[in-house]
């Protein structure tokens, strides 16, 4: 089977063509880098997505801090996750780079402070 | 309690009104069915005040234009709004418009306007050189000008509060009965007790006049369409120029506005809902085509904005002004359309002494102050009056609006003034916040926040113009 | 008046670059003036990932990229005034500014860098017609509510525009609960990074309408429901297929402007296309000493790219005010041949001893065409490239050796061949 993709890995967004069958990926195509071949794999078997959004500050500068998944979460987890991720809150003051909720739902991916606050 | 004067609609003519009947020892309610000043008629108009030769000699609205027109410099000055006595056009294109000139000159002559000028085509591009060249002559009038209809208001009603009067928003009239000699006006905030009745509800004020069983008020409303241009078109017109009237209304004109933006507009539609404020495509594209006419470097590309106002015609082509057949207590002023805003200052002082002299025992107000305390302008003044205010106040240092160049201080003081500012667009009225060429892009968040503080409210309480415009839903967290 | 040999006007991702280029390459005294509560200018609300691939390699938020300048800032002796704005700046570069502690500050500087950004395209520009209802807003100004306020501008939502700051909304305001019901571009293709089409509206099953605007809003208090239609090749809406689409909120993400107020009003000669100034390769503009980077100058894709014509304009201030700058200067112009909508710079200093990068965009999108660098009429270099798209910005490399050669009447071309 043959499926075109844009990579997402990277701003430069090439248009990957991936040809696989139900057990293997067979070959990757139009990818400019190694990245663009590790994405159009996962994207085949397990598309995955970063995570960005906020946390809940309690006794900070600002209501919210940015927050994100240190790496990309499996997508069809995205809303589960933004559910977790809106369960807790954070006292100040918060690091940047703190960890906020650790392998959240077992993805591996620690949901880590992006600002200060 | 009982007032004395209960002035139902806070536009131009309430507020004035209200102010004029200020000089007097009376209880004044000013009532406002919206959040603010200036929602009506008047938030959305030309901004012109008209010479007086276009009315009908014999009408009220020659009678009053004429003499409002005169009033309003000084009142301009003693409540610190811009006045610019900038002069108008009306341009004539053709042969036949140019005998149309002659005519509104005579009907001039009759209404008493004076300093009107018939010019040829090399005199009138003398004056405006970027007119379209098919411009063939004109009728100059001097005394007209130009003022901001909302900022107007805004400075009338502040200063009528000032004076003792007391402004009611949020409060909108919906039965009057009469219990002996006191009428008991229905609002959405309770009863309100009052001798008289000022009807200045605009495109409402028919319904308000049927409270009473006075049919007499017919109004229809009509919508006009403007945009307004950028700064940087600059003083492509220094005249309010205009071109031949027509049915419908004085058409569409190219002016200067106070501010030093160019305004072009109006369209003339008869709309259904009295409310209505809706730009449509077909009548902003009107404006484009009719003003091109006047002036061909106008680019609609430049407009920063789109707005449509409303105006109350009445049915008998008149302004409807005085007491009420029904009862001679309620006093009507009702069919303000153009010259509405010229008027506005007669009016006012008519409607005052139709109450005061009806009134026995009415006593000078020995505390009136007629000029209504200075406002900082960042924006207009110099380094050292800067320099000074941000001493008194530091709040004058902190830009929020940085196209208009407008302060927190300056924002903080519109919502503090007496009938002060509770929603985004009452400080954008007030200070230019938002106003500019970003359009709130980056203050508007600012104005939200500096609004939830100055009122204790959550940012989510916080509307663009009152009642269910909320900017906000809830938190996200 | 205070004496700086360098004034920065901005304190975002450009402002912060220049200063420390600037200051790395040994100016003495240097000023940020930045008119937000703090550092790092628009890139504090935007927390999605995706900064920082090209520059530091790691694919970092907004604030987190911005962090690494600020820290980087505070280990110098580089001044910053937050919450303070710029108002004017003279004719022999004295910087008027103001804020709530120093009330009026006049600044004598050697140099200045101009770097404040852009702003959005209001919905004034734009020929829609319609109520005044609240819940219309520029993306930017929503992105803010969202991330920094902690409030829901909407639940509907309609966007018009497909710029990143649109796309970017679509998945935030999705994945905060909302309903994001369409996208509509007015332009045959969409302004934005393809890879956030597909993450942002792809992903989460967002309609994309390419020639399709919005031409009316409804609703007198709170928007109740937008009208788009499909427009022709003059952008013109095609009677007939009108469509009520009911929506809350509608989002403008309609363009970028460069924030050049200040810069106009000293008189600098700006380019008509870019919005902003015209500038050498060391990105001085015509007025001697001052420069301009970043978003002021044209609008970026990728911060990345701010960051290096940022630092550009640190050196070139550098070398200014230390009077390093090449002892001649013989300008060239870039001019934009087919398909290249600007160019940035717009001159060259033949003189300059360095490799030249040009920034460009082109006009429309191109498939397997090829990139041609033209100097004094030969063809200097010639890049395949797969796909050319407006929302991209592209570059072409003049080697050093080639502009030496250069005629000093000659002329830099880029052109896209298909």
């Amino acid at each position: 089977m043959i499926r075109e993709l844009t990579c997402v890995a990277c701003p430069l967004g090439c248009a990957i063509t991936v040809d696989y069958n139900d057990t293997e990926v067979l070959s990757v195509t139009g990818n400019t880098c190694k990245r663009g071949d590790a994405y159009a794999r996962t994207e085949i078997v397990n598309p995955t997505r970063s995570l960005a959004t906020t946390v809940k500050v309690n006794g900070g500068v600002h209501p919210v801090v940015p927050v994100r998944s240190n790496k990309p979460i499996p997508k069809k987890m995205m809303f589960e996750c933004m559910k977790t991720i809106n369960s807790v809150s954070v006292d100040a003051p918060v690091e940047i780079g703190q960890v906020i909720i650790q392998d959240i739902l077992g993805t591996g991916a620690d949901i880590i402070a992006a600002n200060y606050d | 309690m009982v007032y004395d004067v209960a002035i139902i609609g806070a536009g131009v003519i309430g507020a004035l009104t209200a102010r004029e009947l200020s000089r007097f020892q009376l209880h004044i309610a000013l009532l406002e069915a919206e959040n603010d000043v200036a929602m009506g008629a008047t938030k959305a108009n030309s901004g012109i005040v008209h010479a007086g030769f276009d009315a009908l000699p014999g009408t009220l609205k020659a009678k009053f234009n004429v003499k409002g027109t005169a009033m309003m410099p000084e009142y301009c000055k003693e409540l610190n709004v811009p006045y610019k006595n900038n002069g108008s056009l009306v341009v004539a294109f053709s042969e036949e418009e140019i005998e149309e000139l002659k005519s509104l000159y005579e009907r001039g002559l009759q209404n008493n306007v004076a300093g009107m000028e018939l010019l040829s085509r090399d005199e009138l591009f003398a004056l405006e050189p970027n007119l379209a060249p098919e411009a063939c002559g004109a009728l100059l009038a001097k005394t007209a000008g130009i003022v901001c209809p909302y900022e107007l208001t805004i400075a009338a009603a502040e200063n009528a509060v000032t004076n003792g009067a007391e402004f009611k928003r949020n409060c909108r009239v919906e039965g009057i009965e009469k219990e002996e000699e006191v009428f008991v006006l229905h609002t959405t905030q309770g009863d309100i007790r009052t001798r008289y009745v000022v009807n200045a509800a605009g495109t409402h004020s028919d319904q308000i006049a049927a409270m009473i069983g006075d049919d007499s008020v017919k109004i229809k409303a009509r919508s006009g369409e403007y945009f307004i241009l950028d700064k940087s078109v600059g003083d492509v017109v220094t005249h309010t120029i205009f071109q031949c009237p027509t049915e419908l209304g004085k058409g569409v004109l190219v002016s200067p506005t106070v501010d030093g933006n160019i305004l072009i507009g109006p369209t003339a539609t008869e709309t259904e809902d009295r409310d209505n404020t809706a730009t449509t495509l077909a009548g902003l594209n009107n404006v484009k085509v009719l003003a091109a006419k006047s002036c061909k470097v106008v680019s609609t590309r430049s407009a920063i904005t789109s707005f449509a106002g409303l105006r109350a015609h009445a049915e008998s082509n008149d302004f409807v002004i005085g007491p009420s057949k029904a009862d001679s207590k309620f006093i009507n002023a009702a069919g303000i359309e153009s010259p509405g805003l010229s008027s506005a200052p007669a009016i006012a002082k008519y409607i005052a002494y139709i109450i005061t002299n009806d009134y026995t025992d009415v006593a000078p107000n020995e505390n009136f102050v007629a000029e209504r305390k200075d406002v900082f302008r960042f924006r207009n003044a110099s380094d050292e009056e800067r320099q000074e205010a941000i001493d008194r106040n530091p709040a004058y240092g902190r830009i929020i609006c940085r196209c208009e160049s407008v302060t927190e201080g300056e924002i903080i003081d519109a919502i503090r003034a007496p009938a002060g500012a509770r929603d985004v667009d009452g400080v954008k009225r007030r200070t230019r916040a938002g106003m500019g060429r970003c359009q709130g892009g980056f203050c508007g968040s600012k104005v939200v926040e500096i609004l939830a503080r100055e009122l204790g409210k959550e940012i989510n309480e916080i509307t663009k113009f009152g009642n269910g415009s909320n900017i906000l839903f809830e938190k996200t967290k | 008046m205070i004496n700086y040999d360098l004034v920065v006007i901005g304190g975002g991702p450009a402002g912060m670059a220049a200063a420390l280029k600037a200051k790395e390459c040994g100016v003495g005294s240097i000023l940020i003036l930045e008119r937000a509560e703090t550092l790092g200018g628009i890139l504090e609300q935007c927390i999605h990932t995706g900064f920082g691939l090209h520059y530091f390699g790691e694919e970092l938020s907004g604030p987190e990229y911005a962090e690494r300048f600020i820290k980087e800032l505070k280990t110098t002796d580089i001044q910053v005034k937050c919450d303070t704005m710029a108002l004017d700046i003279s004719e022999n570069n004295v910087v008027t500014a103001v804020n709530k502690t120093d009330g009026l500050l006049k600044i004598q500087a050697k140099a200045v860098i101009l770097a404040m950004g852009c702003r959005e395209r209001p919905r004034g520009a734009l020929e829609m017609a319609g109520t005044r209802a609240s819940g219309i807003m520029t993306a930017g100004t929503a992105q803010k509510y969202v991330n920094i306020d902690g409030y829901m501008p909407g639940k509907e939502v309609v966007i018009l525009g497909s710029g990143d700051i649109g796309l970017i909304m679509a998945r935030r305001m999705t994945l905060e609960g909302a309903k994001v019901k369409v996208v509509c571009e007015i332009m045959p293709y969409s302004g934005g990074l393809t890879r956030n089409i597909v993450q942002c509206l792809d992903d989460f099953d967002i309609p994309l309408r390419l020639s399709t605007t919005v031409i009316e809003t409804h609703g007198k208090d709170r928007l109740e429901g937008v009208t788009i239609a499909k427009v022709d090749e003059k952008l013109q809406p095609i009677k007939g297929t009108e469509e009520y689409i009911p929506c809350d909120t509608l989002m403008l993400s309609v363009g970028l402007i460069p924030e050049n107020e200040l810069t106009k009003n000293v008189g600098i000669e700006m380019d008509r296309v870019t919005n902003g100034a015209v500038v050498d390769e060391m990105r001085q503009t015509d007025h001697k000493g001052i420069f301009a980077c970043g978003n002021v100058l044209h609008v970026h894709d990728l911060v990345d790219y701010v960051t290096l014509e940022s630092q550009l304009a640190g050196q070139g201030a550098a070398e200014y005010i230390l009077n390093k700058q090449p002892k001649e200067t013989v300008y060239v112009s870039t001019t934009t041949g087919t398909g290249v909508r600007y160019l940035v710079p717009q001159r060259v200093n033949i003189k300059n001893p360095n490799d030249v990068k040009l920034y460009f965009r082109v006009g429309r999108i191109f498939k397997n065409a090829k990139v041609v660098l033209e100097c004094d009429g030969k063809v200097i270099s010639s890049k395949k490239k797969v796909k050319l798209a407006p929302g991209e910005m592209e570059n072409v490399i003049i080697p050093a050796d080639v502009l030496a050669s250069m005629n000093e009447s000659g002329v830099i071309c880029v052109r896209v061949e298909e």
